[in-house]
């Protein structure tokens, strides 16, 4: 095998490191997103290139043993996966990273070459690698905890109690302790406290993540990629290696602006949601708003005649649409409905779905035009002059009371304004709240109707009449 | 309550300030309407109409002026007439208050409430009333029309069995109501129609009604907070009447527009812009009362220059369409100050404190300022803030900044000083990296677009893999080497994640299509 020189080799890593950034300034546009993931791919491969070549790097025929076996696995797991259950694979991908940083510091504390530093170098190789795992392990159980939920095999319902708070400092406090013993252990010794502190801080990760509702998923979902991040950072600093420092930090960052958006769009503040839970929310309290009103329903051959003399048509999707897998209906009647001369265009909000983004992909994969797909800023007012609006498995973003109830759990919360139109056809299965709880005015409007069933089902059969 | 409304004197005013359909929406507003005898006939409406409408015909200015409670009128009254009026009487009229000060001097000896029709502020909801915009609506239009009356051939371009008709071309300058107006009437006649204005923001409305935006090579905007434009520096108006002589050579009908309210007209039209036009071409002046837009204007007159150009200073006023949205004004000002039942003289209200000159005795002239500028949609911009005012709160903020920024600064110096006096020198070089690189991903994620996110994040996942550099420095030769089992799986799933986010970041994106 040939070798490289170390200098060689972090050029290639300043090479690799300029191509990660090309590929997430990539992302910005569609355009450009696909050459982005290109750079990332050609900047890993560099990355692992100049690693294996690299000084010192023996067993190259495990190395390749693993990867071979990894991208088969990759492989089929990424053609298989469904789009709308993108965000439980996402969750689980974030959960190797944590398990691998995990893996790493626990290799770097037992490596004899770090064990030979000593003074002030040894003490700070010893807190980046107990940082790291710490770091690691919360990603990791809350990875699998998120994606437990995700997949329902968890109840999305927020679990905690009132002393969670109280709790979780108190583990807190005891990983610094545990980690002070770690620091003063000689040799490897100090293996006890780590591994106590692995398993608090695995502790905290499932805790952490089991206190957050269902609806506030997206937040959690790119919080832990930015915990991903962080935790390559640290494995970076542990190892001395500047690719992973640089590569985990624009990860870090990057999922701190990504769960900040997230936040702001629900106009909740980023420790409200990841420390809190559903029960203390941004509510100014007082007394609920009585809801007036009739829910009244229509069956699909009413709704397809209201949809048959619409002018303006805006479709509201939501997690509902998700679950149903009725994107494919959907865009059928979308076509039909615009080949009838008809305005038809999605309004989407920033947090409808299970993680950021996960509407437009939705839509895309089912060839939804994205230049009719609108952001909720973008429709809103343009909502008075709408026909008809169909909500199909969104709740908490229609839900009036965030604009006048401020007893309401999600009172100041940005939503799509969907009552101001002529009509709004809800569709849904039944007469339960959001994930936020929250009872939905909207469905007592007067020009509001329930359209009830299985969203998919109920599309096709709105199909079957407009076609009829 | 009683309405009054008496005969014009003034023998040029044709107009009257109601009409039978005004009189019957009064007596829904619940007043009661009386009318002087033959106060119609010029606008063409007679007695006859007006009392089946239900109005009351009075016989003589005096029962008008002695025993309504408020009057309706159109011309600013003569000093004859100001005599007649009963002590407070609420009148409503034209009264040009900058360039009358006796007049209202003597209507408010008179203790005579007077509103100012031409002093209505232009703000959006006054604009049912601004019967500036209603009468220069008219004269846009009718500018056209007697325009083309003294032009001797079409306005649109024909090709006939007798030969080719080449269409008129029409210059419009000064895009407020009239000058719009004036456009889309010269459109919809065939001609080519070009206007002017010194105020940017009016381009897309110029556009709008059909015609094509001439404008200097100088960036200066002559819009003001007023609404309307302020007047330009030297090089401007050299730039300007440059302009202005290319177009004379060209175009066969000028309507000008612009004016001032409470000065006389600016002069745009000067007379070697007359001679450079073609004979048989016609300037139809809208400033001609106020001193005309052009220097050869002369009022009330409609002549010919000597070099063949028709100079129109006078247009008929169309009175009876002028009397009906005249009327409409008056009707919705009286609405807003609470019809007949709840009448109220609101010296808090915005648009009544300002019209209503004189008021109780004192003159109420001129209005406090109401900066607000017109924009395209009928928008009212927020009043700017003075330069001074900017000035001194962005220098406020920019102390504040300076200040937090300067305690951050010294206290991130602080800590990063502490760092690099105890961690040793690699330590530093790595955090430098480190911190460097949190900044660039902040910076480039902040850019992504919203709908990108998923992708956005299924791309940082597989890049985050990178961690499988750290098991491939870990491993050995020695497959029984605690170490190397432990870096073996690191690699394994950390290669698990590379592949599968790339992968279906790929497949995501693929997805998207325009």
């Amino acid at each position: 095998m040939i070798e490289i020189a170390k200098e060689i080799q972090t050029a290639a890593y300043l090479f690799a490191s300029i191509l990660f950034i090309l590929s997430l300034g990539g992302l910005a546009s569609q355009e450009s997103a696909k050459r982005g993931v290109i750079y990332g791919i050609v900047g890993m491969i560099v990355a692992i290139i100049a690693t294996v070549l690299g000084q010192g790097v023996e067993g190259h025929v495990y190395i390749i043993v693993a990867i071979a076996i990894a991208s088969l696995i990759g492989i089929m797991v990424a053609r298989k996966v469904e789009m709308t259950s993108m965000p439980q694979l996402v969750a689980i991908l974030h959960s190797f990273v944590g398990m691998a940083a995990v893996l790493v510091g626990f290799g770097s504390y037992l490596d004899p070459e770090t064990q030979a530093l000593t003074g002030a170098a040894h003490t700070i190789h010893l807190v980046e690698v107990f940082v790291g795992i710490f770091i690691g392990a919360i990603t990791f159980t809350g990875s699998i905890v998120a994606w437990g939920k995700l997949d329902g095999k968890i109840p999305s319902k927020p679990w905690a109690f009132s002393a969670l708070q109280v709790m979780n400092i108190t583990l807190l406090i005891a990983c610094i302790v545990l980690g002070v013993f770690f620091c003063k252990a000689e040799g490897t010794s100090g293996m006890l406290p780590l591994l106590i502190m692995t398993g608090i801080a695995s502790f905290i990760g499932v805790v952490l993540v089991m206190a957050i509702g269902g609806g506030d998923m997206p937040v959690v979902v790119s919080m832990l990629n930015s915990y991903s991040g962080w935790a390559a950072s640290a494995a970076g600093f542990m190892l001395g290696n500047d690719l992973l420092i640089v590569t985990g930090a624009l990860v870090g960052s990057s999922g701190a602006i990504l769960s900040m958006h997230m936040c702001h769009a629900m106009n909740r503040s980023f420790f409200s949601v990841i420390f809190a839970n559903a029960t203390a929310s941004s509510s100014q309290g007082g007394e609920k708003k009585a809801i007036e009103g009739e829910v009244t329903s229509l069956n699909h051959e009413e709704v397809a005649a209201l949809l048959k003399e619409a002018r303006s048509v805006v479709i509201v999707p939501g997690y509902g649409m998700a679950v149903a897998k009725a994107q494919y209906p959907i865009y059928e009647m979308v076509q039909t409905l615009r080949k009838a001369g008809k305005n038809v265009r999605f309004a989407i909000h920033p947090v409808a779905g299970r993680l950021p983004g996960h509407m437009n992909v939705l839509l895309a994969e089912a060839n939804v035009p994205y230049d009719i797909v609108l952001e909720m800023d973008e429709i809103n007012e343009d909502m008075p002059s709408t026909d008809v609006v169909m909500v199909i498995g969104a709740n908490d973003v229609v839900n009036p009371s965030a604009q006048d109830d401020p007893a309401s759990s999600i009172y100041g919360m940005p939503v799509i304004e969907v009552w101001k139109a002529e009509k709004v056809i809800i569709m849904k299965r039944s007469m339960s709240a959001g994930y936020s709880g929250e009872d939905n005015p909207l469905f007592y409007k007067p020009n509001s109707e329930m359209l009830y069933g299985d969203a998919k089902v109920s599309v096709e059969k709105l199909l079957g009449f407009l076609k009829a | 309550m009683k309405v009054g409304i008496p005969s014009e004197i003034f023998p040029n005013e044709l107009r009257v300030a109601a009409t039978p359909k005004t009189v019957k929406r009064l007596q829904k507003q619940g007043f009661e309407v009386f009318i002087q005898k033959g106060a119609g006939a010029k606008a063409n409406f007679s007695d006859k109409e007006f009392e089946e409408a239900g109005a009351k015909i009075v016989a003589t200015a005096a029962d008008i002026y002695g025993q309504s409670d408020i009057v309706l009128k159109v011309k600013e009254p003569s000093m004859e007439e100001v005599d007649l009026m009963k002590e407070g009487l609420v009148m409503l009229s034209y009264l040009w208050p900058a360039q009358n000060q006796p007049l209202l001097q003597k209507l408010a000896d008179k203790k005579v409430n007077a509103v100012a029709m031409d002093a209505i502020p232009r703000i959006s909801r006054a604009q049912k009333m601004d019967v500036l915009s209603s009468m220069a609506n008219i004269a846009g239009y009718r500018a056209v029309i007697e325009g083309s009356y003294h032009f001797g051939r079409f306005l649109n371009g024909q090709i006939t069995a007798a030969g080719k008709v080449e269409p008129a071309k029409v210059l419009v300058i000064g895009a407020g109501v009239a000058g719009l107006a004036a456009i889309g009437a010269a459109n919809s006649l065939g001609a080519i129609v070009r206007a002017f204005d010194t105020r940017k923001e009016v381009a897309e409305q110029i556009e709008s009604m059909g015609a094509t935006f001439l404008t200097v090579e100088i960036e200066e905007d002559g819009a003001t907070s007023s609404g309307y434009s302020k007047e330009m520096s030297p090089a401007f108006i050299e730039a300007e009447m440059k302009l202005f002589l290319e177009q004379a050579k060209e175009v066969d009908i000028v309507i000008t527009t612009a004016q001032i309210p409470g000065r006389p007209a600016p002069k745009l039209w000067m007379d070697y812009h007359v001679a450079a036009m073609k004979p048989g071409s016609v300037i139809v002046d809208l400033a001609a009362s106020t001193g005309g837009n052009c220097a050869l204007t002369k009022n009330g007159e409609v002549y010919t220059t000597d070099n063949g150009v028709v100079m129109v200073g006078k247009l008929n006023q169309l009175p009876s369409q002028a009397s009906q949205l005249y009327g409409n004004n008056l009707c919705h000002l009286l609405d807003d100050m609470g019809k007949a039942e709840k009448w109220k003289i609101d010296m808090e209200d915005a648009v009544v404190s300002r019209a209503m000159v004189t008021y109780n005795g004192k003159i109420n002239w001129p209005p406090a300022p109401l900066p607000v500028s017109p924009t395209a949609g009928g928008k009212v911009k927020v009043v700017p803030p003075t330069e001074a005012e900017t000035k001194a709160t962005n220098e406020a903020a920019a102390k504040k900044a300076t200040t937090s920024m300067i305690i951050t600064l010294a206290l991130v110096g602080g800590l990063l000083l502490l760092v690099g006096k105890y961690a040793p020198s690699e330590f530093i070089q790595h955090f430098t990296v480190f911190v460097l690189s949190i900044f660039v991903g902040w910076q480039l994620i902040t850019n992504v677009a919203h709908a990108l996110h998923t992708p956005l994040m299924a791309v940082t996942n597989a890049i985050s893999g990178i961690i499988v550099v750290g098991g491939l420095l870990q491993t050995t030769n020695d497959i029984k080497d605690p170490v190397t089992i432990i870096a073996f799986i690191a690699i394994l799933i950390a290669s698990i994640n590379i592949v599968g986010g790339f992968m279906v970041t790929h497949r995501m994106l693929k997805m998207f299509k325009k």
